[in-house]
């Protein structure tokens, strides 16, 4: 029922959007002549440019159908996972992370940490990344080829890979420079299909009042309208299931910090901006359309909810939560703009793969191949190795997307990722920025023993010995475990340890003077003007979000 | 070893092509397209949108980020960012 009627239209507009990706990789691939072409696309980029792709990185399809899911599960109160899960740690991560990236000149997220600590924690780093990207990048191609399944009727085999093959010759071809041009192009795309496709659906239930009526009325009653409400310590009775603690601590400190400030296939895309401050403003300028997004999710999980009889039941043969936009799409839109509409979820998947595969890349051949594997070859190997991680990349994420087909609800396992392998290295990072103590096996001790919490807490809640109020619970628990134990057992280490010599600290620590006399602080960039510093941005992006909080709280 | 890939080395992936001409041109095809699709719909495609002219309207602001790009990409073109020449910050 949720095959959806293409016509020629609709294909031709696929169909050109194909042709212009591949275009860009194509002539992306005349301006790689080295492993650095490749692999890091140099520090020129303008900052609107690294940021739509920093936004666009995190638009993956299993972003939207994901949340659109958690549109029709949870109510509203899934504007959590934009102004409170992403909007502080995204500011944050401008105002205060990047100077200290990007004037250590890193490559990568893990060479900081060899950098800061030592080569154990980078390796550790760098091979949870990279198992964590080819994971992630499985499931983001899974989640494409649900969709083809449901909307084209191709078999699952056939979606999975046909679109791995696009992003390894889009990818494989013109490395990080195609994939960020790429994804700044994806992103307009996947609005030109999910704002017509919002408007539509609220106009065909009758309108905000008559939607708001209606979920009130539905399974999910009065406090699916609301982001805060129901939310309180032992009374929890907003179907988030989590309490204001859980959401704040949990999700809006731990996890969405863990995730914005140190997961690589976000910083890479402000790795490449061309100066200190556009690269501090990749995030930030990324927060303004990240503030607005959940209005083209949510709301069409809302419609679907109520618009879709025995919507989220499929036990009982109802659609699945995942399935709320293809279904609309397929009821609301004509062909033409559903052309459009099917390209933009083409295009955030794309979005979604291209940034794991060209950050994995990127790390394997950096992190772990050159510093360790097989140290001082020429270039031209590195560029060879590049291009051989990226094919294999794919199809190791080919296998993946089997595995992530035990799971209803494609976000709660993403989450459940993140929770385990991004909460720790925020505690490391943060500590190795600003604490002098910290030392290389502080550092390692504690980044692992982090990671090892956080699966604890996963694990026993699956196996039923501990229990939490919703799934969304369980991935908060876990990353506060991660980061906690991670905080505690990184300072005890280094407490017992001897303090780190300070050449070892030099010009990466903050107030810690580096060889050419610069010490690291949060002095801002000064900017002529007032759209280009750091601060102000940052603080827009922060009080929009506060007065969002309070018009849906 | 940190230092490789500096912007001397790779600008020319930022001169080999403007991102913004490949934005207005696809998006303007997508609009021009949607807009002519819109003039020729019926009854029977604005029911199923829920009494909304979504091609055409979809088209028109199509049409409309487009130009902008393209417009934005004539008036400043690159190589000539005299804009750009940024203050360094005290410790950058």
């Amino acid at each position: 029922m949720l095959r959806l009627d293409l016509g020629w239209l609709d294909y031709t507009l696929l169909a050109v959007y194909f042709v212009v990706v591949l275009g860009i990789g194509v002539v992306a691939r005349r301006a790689v002549g080295t492993s650095a072409d490749f692999l890091l696309a140099g520090r020129s980029l303008p900052a609107w440019v690294t940021g739509l792709a920093f936004v666009a990185a995190n638009l993956g399809a299993t972003e939207i159908i994901g949340m659109a899911a958690n549109g029709a599960q949870y109510g509203v109160a899934t504007v959590h996972y934009y102004w409170i899960g992403a909007i502080p740690a995204m500011v944050f991560l401008g105002i205060v992370m990047m100077p200290f990236y990007y004037r250590s000149k890193v490559r990568s997220v893990p060479e900081f940490l060899k950098l800061r600590y030592n080569n154990q924690t980078h390796v550790l780093n760098a091979v949870v990344f990279a198992v964590a990207s080819v994971l992630i990048a499985g499931v983001n191609l899974y989640a494409l080829a649900i969709v083809l399944q449901a909307l084209l009727g191709w078999p699952l085999w056939a979606g999975i890979l046909a679109s791995a093959a696009v992003v390894l010759i889009y990818i494989g071809a013109g490395g990080l420079g195609s994939a960020i041009y790429g994804e700044v192009l994806q992103f307009f795309i996947i609005l030109a299909g999910l704002i017509p496709l919002a408007i539509v659906a609220v106009r065909s239930v009758g309108g905000f009042a008559e939607l708001g009526r209606r979920v009130e009325a539905s399974a999910l009653g009065p406090n699916g309208l609301h982001a805060w409400q129901g939310t309180g310590v032992g009374d929890v009775s907003n179907p988030i299931g989590a309490n204001w603690i859980g959401i704040v601590l949990g999700l809006g400190f731990v996890l969405s910090f863990g995730y914005w400030t140190t997961n690589f296939a976000e910083i890479q895309r402000a790795l490449s901006a061309k100066d200190r401050s556009a690269s501090q403003r990749t995030p930030l300028i990324a927060a303004f359309p990240k503030i607005f997004i959940p209005a083209v999710t949510i709301i069409p999980g809302l419609v679907a909810l109520v618009a879709i009889p025995n919507f989220g039941n499929d036990d009982t043969g109802g659609l699945e939560y995942n399935d709320a936009i293809p279904a609309l799409m397929g009821q609301l839109l004509p062909q033409g703009v559903l052309g459009v509409a099917v390209t933009g979820l083409f295009a955030s998947f794309m979005a979604g793969v291209a940034a794991n595969v060209s950050s994995l890349n990127t790390v394997v051949t950096y992190d772990l191949v050159q510093p360790y594997l097989a140290r001082g070859r020429s270039d031209a190997y590195y560029l060879t190795m590049g291009r051989a991680v990226t094919a294999g990349g794919v199809i190791i994420a080919v296998g993946t997307a089997f595995l992530a087909a035990g799971f209803n609800n494609i976000m709660t396992y993403l989450q459940s990722l993140f929770g385990i392998f991004n909460a720790p290295i925020f505690a490391t990072f943060i500590l190795g920025m600003f604490w002098k103590r910290t030392t290389g096996w502080g550092g390692f001790w504690g980044l692992l023993s982090g990671v090892v919490a956080g699966t604890a807490v996963f694990v026993l809640s699956k196996a039923g010995v501990l229990t939490f109020g919703s799934d969304i619970e369980v991935t908060f628990y876990q990353a506060g475990a991660a980061f906690f134990v991670d905080a505690v057992v990184t300072v005890l280490v280094s407490m017992f340890g001897r303090a780190p010599a300070r050449s070892q600290l030099a010009g990466i620590v903050y107030g810690v003077a580096g060889a050419d006399g610069v010490v690291p602080t949060l002095k801002q960039p000064r900017e002529a003007v007032w759209w280009r510093r750091p601060v102000l941005l940052g603080g827009i992006a922060l009080a929009l979000t506060v007065v969002l909080n309070i018009l849906f709280a | 070893m940190s230092t490789e890939g500096g912007p001397a080395v790779t600008s020319r992936m930022a001169r080999l092509f403007d991102v913004r001409y490949v934005i207005g041109g696809l998006l303007g095809f997508y609009g021009v397209v949607l807009v002519i699709r819109g003039l020729l719909d019926g009854a029977e495609q604005l029911a199923q949108a829920a009494g909304f002219a979504v091609n055409l309207w979809t088209g028109i602001a199509l049409v409309v980020v487009a130009v902008a790009f393209l417009a934005w990409a004539s008036l400043r073109p690159l190589g000539i960012e005299v804009d750009e020449e940024e203050l360094a910050g005290p410790s950058a």
